[in-house]
């Protein structure tokens, strides 16, 4: 295997305000009604194994890529320190591929059921693929997840998350349309109510020198505030849901630890695992656990802005100098506090509220945005300034009008409809149909999921529209290595052995080796970089060629 | 996206760090339910849509952990 010249850093995007490198992370839950005991696993795998039926019918040269894992290290702490393999716990192993062989899948589950399930040609279980979108779809422990590709900004971030949830809906579809199987349900939710949790991960790029303690301070008052903006709601109090009433966040009460590396058991607020993903002197890639997944756009669109702001205050070294007193206890307290009164206490003393936090940091970036000129609303970098605007209407709107707010925040929007059927029927809080509308307003389906029906009334605004969701399905983000990546799988997917966030192998006739194309500069490989040469090259071979400058000066890919 | 409907900025004054508020009243519990005119309507929609035996459908939908 050979490795091409790495590129010369990428652009740089403008710093101050919301653009960064980021990209999210859905873990779905999954059921299938008319078979509850069927294995999680297997159904995940079906799961992903009916999308790759879905592309291989769309994309010529089939659309199934394996995961290339030589760069994952998920037991490097940013704390500086790896965790000892022998002490890990098993969960945090995702650096080997999940093997779901025929064997383990007999000696777990019975032959009967694996002659049941498709396998591809080698004899395996799908359970990874890169999409032409330049997402990854995979089995995560016992969920299907979708990973999007990078993008730059926080309106990319809502659209390619969103495309997931298309793309999640195909292979339900699929599934639903094949007779030998059991019809499957997606769910973009976190809890099952029932004591399990799972997640839905930011991700965020951010230079190595700024030091992780930095990272710590500045962020957890935020995160512990931030749920008021971005929190999905939840019927049920508690990891088991055992008190009854309603909560901001689905996932506040998983959390149990203010740092560390585990994302399965003792959940920090703040992660440490640190895979880079990209050169790993210059960057470190923040990996963010503690959000809700979203379907509400404005929702989302907040969770990743305002990330994104809060970060590059921590960078400027400008975020607010506040320390929120035994900070789990405190994102627990916000999120069972509906009337947003509750007062936390600060190491100095003061008592503040979440929307105070979120005020504090909201000046804070808005000034940083100022004085660096990327808020500007005609100059500035084509996102800031909206984030900023929509962040302070927001946190207005929670303040003194409820009914604006259910427009833009999801827990709100979800509790506007419990607290309906709690009028109407004169429902308890424990009453399990209103646990059937909070599960069943994250259904994937629009015919189903309730959220699709508020957002097909115009009960809840958008930030992007149908088309440009749907075309994220099939088309990369064009301004970062997501672009490369995509566009590899979709022109020359029968070529592609592998593929990672950081690399592309292809397996091309006529080299003797394999051929691994590094891109471990996020900001390379973008349409503007690289569009021009897929426009040329039909087959791979010559495309390798060009590019690894086999027959000429490489190009600047 | 061009056309979505721009709400007007309501810029805080600079205001916060020195001297935080007392906690405002609580909003009314009513304000939540007062935004839904329709809401009949909505609710006679999604009484079609929801999955029957509620308590049964909940019941079973048990997940394996996750991160």
């Amino acid at each position: 295997m050979t490795a091409a010249q790495e590129p010369a850093a990428g652009g740089a995007l403008p710093v101050g305000g919301a653009l960064r490198v980021m990209g999210a992370e859905t873990e779905y839950g999954i059921h299938a009604p008319s078979a509850p005991s069927a294995n999680a696993t297997m159904m995940s795998a079906r799961v992903v194994q009916a999308y790759a039926q879905v592309t291989r019918q769309r994309a010529a040269g089939g659309a199934e890529t394996r995961w290339d894992y030589t760069d994952e290290e998920p037991l490097h702490d940013a704390r500086g320190w790896t965790v000892d393999r022998g002490s890990a716990h098993p969960s945090q192993l995702t650096d080997q591929p999940p093997v779901l062989d025929a064997e383990a899948v007999a000696l777990a589950y019975g032959r009967e059921e694996l002659e049941l399930d498709g396998q591809d040609e080698s004899g395996t279980l799908l359970m990874n693929m890169v999409l032409g979108n330049g997402a990854r779809l995979y089995v995560d422990h016992a969920h299907p997840e979708y990973s999007s590709p990078e993008v730059t900004n926080p309106r990319d971030a809502v659209t390619w998350d969103a495309a997931g949830d298309l793309v999640a809906l195909a292979s339900v579809r699929r599934l639903s349309a094949d007779p030998d199987l059991p019809p499957v349900n997606l769910y973009k939710n976190n809890t099952d109510n029932k004591s399990v949790s799972y997640g839905s991960h930011e991700n965020y790029l951010m230079p190595r020198s700024v030091p992780f303690g930095d990272i710590v301070r500045g962020l957890t008052p935020f995160f512990v505030s931030r749920q008021i903006l971005c929190g999905s709601g939840r019927v049920g109090i508690g990891q088991d849901a055992s008190t009854p009433g309603y909560q901001i966040s689905q996932r506040a009460d998983f959390f149990e630890a203010e740092v560390g590396l585990e994302t399965t058991i003792r959940r920090p607020i703040i992660n440490t695992r640190d895979e880079p993903h990209s050169t790993a002197d210059k960057y470190r890639r923040l990996h963010v656990i503690i959000g809700d997944a979203n379907l509400s756009q404005v929702s989302n669109y907040l969770k990743f802005g305002t990330t994104a702001m809060v970060l590059s205050l921590i960078e400027a070294g400008l975020a607010p100098k506040i320390e929120v007193y035994e900070p789990v206890a405190a994102l627990q307290t916000v999120s069972h506090d509906t009337s947003l009164t509750a007062t936390l206490r600060l190491l100095d003393g003061r008592r503040v509220t979440a929307l105070d936090l979120q005020w504090m940091y909201h000046e804070a970036a808005a000034k940083l945005a100022q004085d660096t000129g990327v808020g500007d609303a005609v100059d500035g970098d084509g996102h800031t300034h909206d984030v900023l605007d929509r962040w302070a209407t927001v946190l207005t709107q929670l303040d003194s009008d409820r009914a604006a707010a259910a427009r833009s925040v999801e827990w709100v929007a979800k509790l506007s409809l419990l607290e309906g059927y709690r009028e109407r029927d004169g429902l308890e809080w424990s009453d399990a149909r209103l646990g059937l509308v909070d599960l069943q307003w994250a259904d994937i389906r629009p015919e189903k999921g309730l959220y699709y029906r508020f957002l097909a009334r115009n009960r809840v605004d958008r930030i992007v529209d149908d088309g440009a969701i749907a075309a994220a399905v099939g088309e990369p983000p064009p301004d970062t290595r997501a672009f490369f990546r995509g566009k590899c799988i979709s022109s020359f997917g029968k070529d592609v052995v592998g593929a990672s966030w950081d690399s592309v192998i292809f397996d091309v006739p006529g080299y003797g080796r394999l051929q691994r194309v590094p891109t471990r500069e996020p900001l390379r490989g973008t349409k503007a970089l690289t569009g021009a040469l897929f426009e040329r090259y039909r087959e791979a071979g010559p495309f390798l060629a060009e590019l690894l400058g086999h027959n000429r000066t490489p190009p600047a890919a | 996206m061009a056309g979505q409907e721009q709400q007007q900025p309501q810029s805080r004054d600079t205001q916060v760090d020195e001297d935080i508020p007392e906690a405002p009243p609580a909003p009314p519990e009513a304000q939540a339910s007062a935004s839904t005119e329709g809401v009949d309507d909505l609710l006679d929609e999604i009484d079609g849509v929801l999955e029957s035996n509620a308590e049964e459908f909940v019941r079973a939908f048990v997940q394996k952990g996750g991160q």
